[in-house]
């Protein structure tokens, strides 16, 4: 499974994922901060359950804690599934 | 509402622990009769759990009989594994599963008293754990923690089935206010004196201070985990409904 993740994958599942949770697609971007797309705690949970589940890479509350933007969980996501 | 018997079909499983006797079982039936397709997870009565299983399979229903010790961490996971991979999403989670070792609190030991707080309290936040992760992609999930009135009253005998009862309501509590907005609802029943197989023995002591003058029925608590379950129940969130005759009024 991780051999075929690429960065543009993750980076478009997530972005998708927080659309669904309903953010807004035109502020939805690696720079995004979660206040800017007000996006809540269990939004958090949920988007790492889907992480979870289509790459097999765990991210905790902590970790989530020092995430502040979006393309920093791509990042992490890119680098544990590596 | 495609099925021939009326019942609306269901995109996923109810999954009911402690579900081969007593409450569990009628809850089991129940959801059954609402279109569920029901996991029976059960510790030990292989022959109540089949005869079960048979007896929603006659009435047109689906169910699935799982052998499991909730109390047992990687029991408890692999049969709700089970459930999903035979019957699809667990979108009902009834936590009934509970056991009872009484004593005055002098005389209850360490054994005792982490034996009934593992199932019937920290088997009940695992199971919930673990089905809250789907239920939170699926927009829709019922979660209903069978307590009782001894975990919103004083009895004696049962500190520790108390203690742990109280903590269930509390975490019903917290736990609906977490994902109260993913359509998720999390409430508890809390019987009384039921005539179940726990109870058996006690009942004619406690009668005469019952309002009803009677114990209730597993059929009647199992009434209205149905009703948590519902759609019609969307609303109701974090609440303990009291199913005691009165003995707590």
């Amino acid at each position: 499974m991780s051999t075929t993740v690429t960065p543009e994958q993750v980076e478009s599942r997530v972005l998708d994922a927080l659309v669904t949770f309903g953010a807004d697609a035109s502020v939805v971007s690696r720079d995004a901060t979660w206040e800017q797309l007000e996006v809540d705690s269990l939004d958090l949970v949920e988007l790492a359950q889907v992480v979870e589940d289509e790459y097999g890479v765990e991210i905790t509350s902590q970790d989530m804690q020092s995430l502040p933007t979006v393309g920093s969980v791509i990042d992490l996501v890119v680098e544990r599934a590596a | 509402m495609s099925e021939a018997n009326g019942t609306p079909e269901r995109a996923g499983c109810a999954l009911v622990t402690g579900g081969s006797r007593g409450i569990g079982a009628a809850s089991a039936r129940a959801l059954a009769a609402d279109g569920w397709p029901v996991a029976i997870v059960y510790r030990s009565s292989d022959e109540q759990a089949n005869a079960l299983v048979a007896e929603i399979e006659a009435a047109g229903g689906r169910a699935l009989a799982i052998r499991a010790d909730v109390s047992d961490p990687d029991a408890a996971d692999a049969a709700f594994t089970a459930a999903e991979a035979e019957l699809g999403p667990v979108l009902v989670l009834v936590n009934n599963a509970g056991i009872a070792r009484d004593g005055l609190a002098p005389q209850i030991g360490d054994e005792d008293w982490d034996a009934v707080v593992a199932t019937n309290l920290t088997a009940a936040f695992r199971l919930t754990r673990r089905a809250l992760k789907p239920m939170l992609r699926a927009r829709f999930g019922r979660v209903v923690n069978v307590a009782s009135v001894v975990g919103l009253r004083a009895n004696p005998g049962q500190a520790n089935y108390a203690a742990a009862k109280a903590g269930l309501v509390g975490m019903t509590k917290t736990v609906a206010a977490e994902v109260a907005r993913r359509n998720i609802t999390v409430n508890a029943v809390a019987p009384g004196f039921i005539e179940t197989d726990m109870t058996d023995g006690l009942l004619d002591a406690v009668t005469e201070h019952i309002p009803a003058r009677r114990p209730g029925t597993p059929d009647e608590v199992a009434a209205c985990i149905r009703f948590l379950a519902s759609d019609e129940a969307s609303y109701v969130t974090g609440a303990t409904l009291v199913v005691d005759g009165g003995l707590s009024a």
